[in-house]
């Protein structure tokens, strides 16, 4: 019996022992894998950049490459000369993205709240009224009538901010975390004689702040990056946000050409730096939120975690 | 008397509906109302007529939708794509998760940071960085290919292979969230497993094929379940915008949803836009409900509803 367990313990140290060498060993096999991913990540960004420093003429030479050809900041002086547009882009977006947050993210987790309230005699209702829009849609025409034609947004600004107000998915993520709250908790301000909204917003929603903030990012996430709104529903030079801008850049690069000539003076848009300052421009309406969402990459993580596990 | 209690009672917790209340009528407005237009494509759809004056036409619509072969098409490219993308995010994320629960902590993170990157970015910059790679004159592609001796090509016009790049440039930005998926629901395994598995002798291949995949099964299945449903929706912004809309490629890209936003937009054809739009809901939603019976009947427990 006891050298039977000698035996066990001296094969629990022996396994762990080598598995410490298995990881010497395993790791620099799955390190050389995952550095390549990593490489795999990184490059085509600073393929983006390198040519945003490059000269068009070198690049219409040698084509583009990983290092800039023929470094120059023309592409960068040109745009910023006068700056205009992306200056009036970036405010769009900012002014869409922080109204769109803030009210989506009040109304996800008052609704989300509601529906993970076990005594609320509606709450498996209301909890099914949420999830059946996840399961079937009318589709991209009557919806687009219903903004468009009949609430007649077209070419405003809350055409960018209401559609997305309130995403089932995000509710039915955010019903995930209230759920952790104890009930004692609730049932004990409500002796104290607290009104529901006092409940809510005082000690509800402080609690959560790590499922607030995972909610608000992904909803951030989701206005900063759109154009399919824009796509549908602007078509006023005055409304373009950043990445709309972007899209109009790509799909037609006169608009480049005019939207930098116009504003710099030149006349002929053969002076207009095309493919460089179209990169640069691209780097210039990416760039910050790319520095800044990596950031908050732990509320993004739980997030995806918490979806995952309890969706 | 029964009316009464539950009237009584919704006076109770009137506050909490009050709660709901803007949720509960935005959903009614921009998801429950847009509903009608499963039957809108019955109409000829007449802006100034609107839909309840707008003459019923029967299945004509959906008679030209599948009679130009336009319906094959993009049913077609949808389903085989979407199943490209799910199956390469499924494995490899997989994959990735598996990889990086054997490096230290401190390598983890780096790592995470790294291969999240391309989540943060959106579908137009990918379209730029795309672009750079396939430009015909200028493109890295091209060059690369150049110097190998071999002739380039233009690739914005060569449809067959574009589902490839589309499944390359999503899995490339979409790796690293999928990945972290998975890598959550490793680290939740208990240790003990490992070491017991160890104490008999098992090999790292043994360890992954029998403790760390069967614990992690809930959450393979219900991301399978959860993508197998979408199966039917394109991401607009990826199919319209990669493809910088050539209309070249739309034989091998061209998706319901693309298809839909063009009749739409560009040809303003209301009919054959709605005619689509329907077919892809009514099609979806029995895809989500067999993938959820499908789950049900082999784990009860894994299943959505």
């Amino acid at each position: 019996m006891n050298s039977n367990l000698k035996y066990k313990t001296d094969k629990v140290i022996k396994a762990k022992k080598s598995r410490k060498n298995n990881h010497i060993l395993k790791n620099w096999w799955i390190h050389l894998i995952m550095l390549t991913y990593s490489l795999f990540c990184i490059i085509p960004l600073i393929l983006v950049i390198s040519e945003s420093f490059s000269s068009d003429k070198a690049i219409a030479i040698k084509g583009f490459s990983l290092f800039p050809v023929g470094f120059t900041l023309n592409a960068y002086k040109t745009i910023f000369n006068r700056p205009d547009q992306i200056i009036h882009s970036y405010m769009i977006t900012i002014i869409v993205t922080a109204i769109g947050t803030i009210i989506g993210v009040t109304f996800t987790s008052m609704l989300a709240y509601v529906i993970s309230r076990k005594d609320y005699p509606l709450a498996n209702k209301t909890s099914f009224y949420v999830f059946f829009t996840m399961l079937i849609s009318g589709g991209m025409v009557p919806w687009y009538i219903l903004i468009s034609k009949t609430l007649g947004l077209n070419n405003t600004i809350y055409a960018l901010i209401i559609p997305y107000l309130i995403i089932p998915w995000h509710v039915m993520l955010m019903r995930g975390f209230f759920s952790d709250i104890p009930t004692s908790l609730i049932e004990s301000a409500k002796i104290d004689g607290a009104s529901e909204y006092t409940i809510f917003f005082r000690i509800v929603a402080p609690i959560t702040k790590s499922g607030l903030a995972t909610i608000g990012l992904f909803t951030m996430l989701l206005f900063w990056n759109d154009y399919y709104l824009s796509l549908m529903f602007i078509e006023n030079d005055n409304l373009v946000s950043l990445q709309f801008l972007l899209y109009r850049i790509m799909s037609n690069i006169n608009f480049l050409n005019s939207a930098l000539a116009i504003h710099s003076g030149v006349t002929s848009s053969a002076e207009i730096p095309t493919d460089s300052a179209r990169m640069a421009m691209c780097v210039l309406a990416a760039g910050p939120m790319l520095f800044i969402f990596p950031f908050f990459q732990k509320y993004f993580t739980k997030g995806v975690t918490v979806g995952a596990v309890k969706g | 008397m029964k009316i009464k209690k539950k009237f009584k009672e919704f006076i109770k917790y009137r506050q909490l509906f009050i709660l709901s209340l803007p949720g509960v009528l935005f959903l009614f407005v921009f998801n429950y109302i847009p509903l009608y237009g499963l039957v809108l494509p019955f109409k000829d759809y007449k802006y100034d007529l609107g839909f309840w004056k707008s003459p019923w036409v029967g299945f004509n619509n959906f008679k030209f939708l599948f009679n130009n072969g336009a319906a094959w098409k993009i049913t077609k490219n949808t389903l085989l794509i979407n199943f490209c993308f799910i199956v390469a995010l499924l494995v490899l994320g997989i994959g990735v998760a598996l990889l990086i629960n054997e490096v230290t902590k401190k390598y983890v993170k780096f790592y995470q940071t790294v291969i999240f990157f391309p989540y943060f970015l959106s579908w137009v910059v990918v379209s730029f960085i795309l672009l750079s790679f396939l430009d015909m004159d200028k493109g890295y592609l091209n060059t690369i290919l150049m110097k190998f001796g071999v002739s380039s090509k233009m690739w914005y016009n060569e449809p067959k292979y574009w589902p490839l790049i589309l499944v390359i440039s999503n899995t490339w930005k979409n790796l690293g969230y999928s990945a972290i998926i998975y890598y959550a629901g490793l680290i939740g395994i208990n240790q003990e497993y490992y070491e017991a598995a160890e104490l008999d002798g098992a090999s790292g291949w043994q360890k992954i094929w029998n403790i760390s995949i069967p614990l992690i099964r809930p959450i393979i299945v219900i991301m399978f379940l959860l993508s197998i449903g979408k199966i039917f929706y394109g991401n607009f912004d990826l199919f319209y915008n990669l493809t910088r809309d050539s209309s070249a490629l739309y034989p091998t890209t061209d998706v319901i949803d693309t298809f839909v936003f063009r009749a739409l937009r560009g040809s303003g054809d209301i009919g054959m836009a709605s005619a689509a739009g329907t077919y892809q809901a009514v099609v979806g939603f029995v895809i989500v409900i067999i993938a959820n019976f499908v789950v049900k009947k082999l784990s009860a427990e894994d299943s959505l509803f």
